[in-house]
């Protein structure tokens, strides 16, 4: 396969398959991000990378015999692992022994969730999803490091925008109806945001939902308007202060001479607590996300863009 | 809140970062930054006291007790490297503001920080942590932000530099995650301290072992060792000054911890060295990693790219050190790990000096530097005479030790090999003072000043360091010994 | 023996499908490709050991009794985000390397490298 485009449609395919096993093997949650995140997120910016460094690939010249030795022992030594492994599905398995079982049984009274993925994930291991944050965190600021442009010339503004009006007197039909729908994909990210607790759904997800909304906006209006829209800085801004939301939650717990990230010091009744805390870290982890890849996003196509590409590659 | 302090130790870098994006003013954030890594070092410090007094601290996030939550575990061996890590990168941070100022373009110094920060906390992070999915979280932060730094590189070669080590790093934490997962698999437990309780009923499955070795390669690709070292050398040859000087005395030194707390702890001694040929595959890989490295050093023309080939090198003593597997060879390998990020943070920074007056760091202009910039390299020839191990250095206090724990152990050849590895050293070493003394200055670099005060202070600092830790050993030694024999204690 | 474990293979060779390509290719876009074929095929093996026989997803309700196991779960979201912050961040330096290079490819940047 040497062409790129088809590459990463099949990596879109098989981001989507793996998230419909994912609702086979009872994961609803993961299901969701990765149907969002493997079959959206990256294959957009896959795309738009694509875009940038062209679609075919040369063909290699090397015999890859190393390679395939390397990759042959390692899968002979995983299958050689799996033989002392407890079967697939069977409940005997050390894992639903050990930690699990306390999730499961007592986490409706100790958080008062009946999504026991996002209790875990928000409450028991909060310092993981903490960490979770972060790296997204440290990745918008790594592309906006590497990729980031200088504020331009209005002369190369100029051409960019009558470029993107070309470009937008042929979508008439589609831009009338994204401007009815986007309104309905931001209601769905709220309901995904707010809804964590008691259905599959939460802050990253609705953080991707929500991002999308605003590229399709953007692939539709073009950048310009866009940035008219969402100042680059402001976006900075507010993925800075999703991260420090979440990790003041966890300040506030040590003031009240509580353990980072006790909800239980945040209300007078514990349980109601661990809301609150679940509710204001969900809060954080969807701003972050959200902010974070429109970041990425933006910087990503901000570079198509460069009047330097354009004038070598005439658009 | 001095129960806070192990959770405050890693939250006040990573709450900094986000907070230093505020601040737009480069020279605020630089200040910022400074301040939090100077905060935490301060914590290190009363960290290291309060567990060399009152033995391992524990504290559990968000109230939930271990195998349930995650738990920071701080014991000596902790609390030395969150020391190490702390105390270079502070001192690295002084000359940042005035380095980055010639090699990274005006509008990245913001993030230069705020990435700078991230990659502190992650590898605190790492070595605070009790929760092994926790450190595969963390590596994942500190990598992240070490290939955006490295990217930050004047040369494009850097940005080159930085994909191969991405590639190289995430193939690497993903065979962690593997690892990871299939100990979970045979557990039910994340937990180091519940793993290490649990995986001896299950030692003899060949799940275990495939475990065991999925986690070392993840984290042998972390370490550059060899033969896993290719992606090093460009990585710190082209990235920033002060991020190759941040990362050498850091970044190597967390997968060396690593690497312990998984065969010490976790696997437990007994599995990790009588289960499997590990001791003769760790000091073989060591001693030609040693041998290949040392050698390569002396063919650099760069030498940023010579300090990074001996930077491989001593990663290879450090492997032989742990594998000997006895409380002696551990202490060795713990007083290397502290020694060399001495050793490497001053050369490295200094190099950064160099390079803030002449632009670049070939050998062929260092030709004269000797009297140009005497103060600067007069650093570099101390810190060289430590790589080698030379008396009233550092670097002899850990030879010494290393060759003692090896010759206890009753093997000669290697010593003398380690001896013959230190020989390769001189002639590396010798080179650059061979350059920079005797070869007559360059025409037209007459103006060629001594580097400022914002590099001597910090460069000067490691190197008094140096040679004071070379004189008085009684502290690294005392904190390194007390951290070897607390993994031999506990360890099942 | 192989109905038991049958799962786990598949998933193996996805995983050394991702990974060979990864170390086999030298097109820096298709290395990010297989790096993100094999960090899937990682969250395919978690979340196969989280299910339990007749087990449902763990979101509590009254008449349901069996459980799958929410904590693998809960770590692959984890993994998922740091998987695509890393696509994220590869693709980003891919970008630059071709502004740089002019090429994508492992053997050609080399060999400008090698002149310089």
């Amino acid at each position: 396969m040497k062409d790129l485009l088809a590459v990463a449609m099949l990596l879109s395919i098989y981001g989507l398959l793996s998230a419909s096993f994912f609702v086979a093997m009872d994961a609803v949650d993961v299901a969701f991000t990765e149907a969002s995140v493997g079959a959206g997120i990256s294959t957009l910016l896959m795309l738009v990378a694509i875009s940038m460094t062209g679609r075919a690939e040369h063909p290699s010249r090397h015999k890859p015999l190393l390679a395939l030795a390397v990759v042959i022992v390692t899968g002979s030594l995983l299958i050689y692992g799996t033989l002392d492994m407890p079967y697939f599905g069977s409940a005997e398995a050390p894992i639903h022994q050990h930690i699990a079982p306390r999730y499961i049984n007592d986490s409706m009274q100790e958080i008062g969730v009946p999504n026991i993925v996002t209790s875990v994930l928000a409450s028991y291991r909060a310092f993981d999803t903490f960490g979770e944050v972060v790296v997204i965190f440290t990745a918008g600021m790594g592309v906006l490091a590497l990729l980031s442009v200088v504020r331009r010339s209005p002369v190369d503004i100029a051409k960019i925008v009558l470029f993107n009006d070309a470009m937008h007197e042929r979508h008439l039909i589609l831009r009338i109806v994204t401007k009815i729908m986007i309104p309905f994909i931001l209601l769905f990210a709220f309901y995904v945001q707010f809804h964590g607790d008691f259905g599959p759904g939460g802050g990253f997800q609705a953080g991707v939902i929500f991002a999308s909304a605003i590229f399709v906006y953007t692939m539709l209006f073009g950048m310009n308007t866009a940035r008219r829209v969402i100042n680059q800085s402001f976006i900075q801004v507010l993925a800075a202060i999703g991260v420090l939301l979440y990790g003041c939650v966890g300040v506030v717990s040590l003031f009240n001479g509580k353990k980072f990230f006790d909800y239980s010091a945040l209300a007078i009744d514990p349980v109601a607590g661990q809301h609150l805390g679940i509710l204001f870290i969900e809060l954080g982890v969807g701003l972050t996300v959200a902010s974070v890849m429109v970041i990425i996003f933006f910087n990503f196509a901000g570079r198509n863009e460069t009047p330097r590409n354009s004038d070598k590659q005439d658009l | 809140m001095i129960v806070h302090l192990p959770i405050l130790q890693v939250i006040i870098p990573l709450m900094a970062a986000p907070l230093c994006l505020l601040l737009t003013r480069p020279r605020l954030a630089w200040l910022f930054s400074l301040i939090a890594s100077g905060l935490a070092f301060l914590i290190s410090g009363m960290l290291l006291q309060q567990v060399m007094t009152s033995g391992t601290i524990i504290y559990e996030m968000g109230g939930w007790e271990a195998p349930w939550g995650i738990e920071y575990r701080i014991d000596q061996l902790n609390a030395l490297l969150l020391l190490i890590i702390s105390a270079l990168s502070t001192i690295v941070l002084f000359a940042a503001e005035t380095s980055i100022h010639k090699e990274i373009p005006a509008d990245k110094h913001t993030l230069f920080y705020v990435l700078y920060l991230l990659s502190l906390a992650a590898m605190l992070g790492i070595v605070a942590t009790g929760d092994a999915f926790n450190v595969f979280v963390f590596l994942e932060i500190s990598s992240l932000s070490a290939y955006a730094l490295i990217a930050l590189g004047q040369d494009r070669r850097a940005l080159w530099a930085s994909y191969q080590y991405l590639i190289m790093g995430t193939i690497g934490a993903t065979f962690i995650l593997i690892g990871i997962g299939l100990m979970y698999q045979m557990t039910g437990t994340l937990n180091m301290y519940d793993l290490s309780i649990r995986l001896p009923e299950v030692a003899q499955t060949r799940t275990v072992f495939t475990a065991f070795a999925f986690v070392i390669v993840g984290i042998c690709l972390k370490l550059a060792m060899f033969p896993l070292h290719l992606w090093l050398p460009n990585a710190y040859a082209y990235a920033p000054s002060i991020v190759t000087a941040f990362f050498a005395a850091t970044a190597t030194k967390v997968a060396i911890y690593l690497l312990i707390r998984f065969t010490f702890s976790v696997f437990g001694l007994s599995f990790s060295f009588t289960h499997l040929p590990l001791q003769l595959l760790f000091v073989t890989l060591g001693l030609v990693g040693v041998f290949v490295a040392s050698t390569a050093a002396i063919y650099q023309t760069n030498v940023k790219h010579l300090f990074a080939y001996s930077s491989i090198a001593q990663i290879g003593y450090m492997i032989v050190g742990f594998s000997i597997s006895t409380a002696a060879g551990l202490t060795a390998t713990l007083l290397h790990l502290f020694n060399h990020a001495l050793m490497k943070g001053a050369l490295f920074l200094a190099l950064g000096a160099v390079m803030y007056r002449i632009g670049s760091t070939q050998l062929s202009n260092f030709q004269g530097l000797g009297r140009q910039m005497p103060v600067t390299m007069a650093a570099i020839v101390i810190g060289g005479l430590s790589l080698i191990g030379v008396p009233l250095t550092v670097g002899f206090v850990s030879k010494w030790y290393l060759v003692l724990a090896v010759i206890e152990n009753g093997w000669w050849p290697v010593a003398v090999l380690i001896l013959a590895g230190s020989l390769l050293a001189i002639v590396y070493v010798w080179r650059i003072v061979e350059v920079a003394y005797f070869k007559p200055a360059l025409a037209g670099t007459e103006t060629i000043q001594e580097a400022p005060l914002s590099f001597l202070i910090p460069v000067w600092t490691l190197v008094i360091a140096n040679i004071y830790f070379g004189i008085d050993t009684r502290l690294s030694v005392q904190v390194a010994q007390a951290a070897s024999q607390s993994l031999f204690g506990v360890s099942p | 023996m192989f109905i038991g474990l049958y799962n786990y293979w598949v998933v193996i060779v996805l995983m050394m499908v991702g990974f060979y390509i990864v170390i086999a290719h030298g097109n820096l876009i298709k290395k990010i490709v297989g790096l993100s074929i094999f960090q899937t095929s990682v969250f395919i093996f978690y979340i196969s050991m989280a299910k339990v026989d007749g087990g449902s997803a763990p979101i509590l309700a009254d008449e349901i009794n069996q459980y799958s196991n929410p904590l693998p779960q809960v770590l692959i979201l984890t993994a998922i985000v740091v998987g695509i912050a890393t696509t994220a961040l590869a693709l980003a330096l891919a970008v630059r390397i071709k502004e740089a290079y002019g090429s994508i490819e492992e053997d050609e940047i080399q060999k400008q490298d090698n002149l310089d």
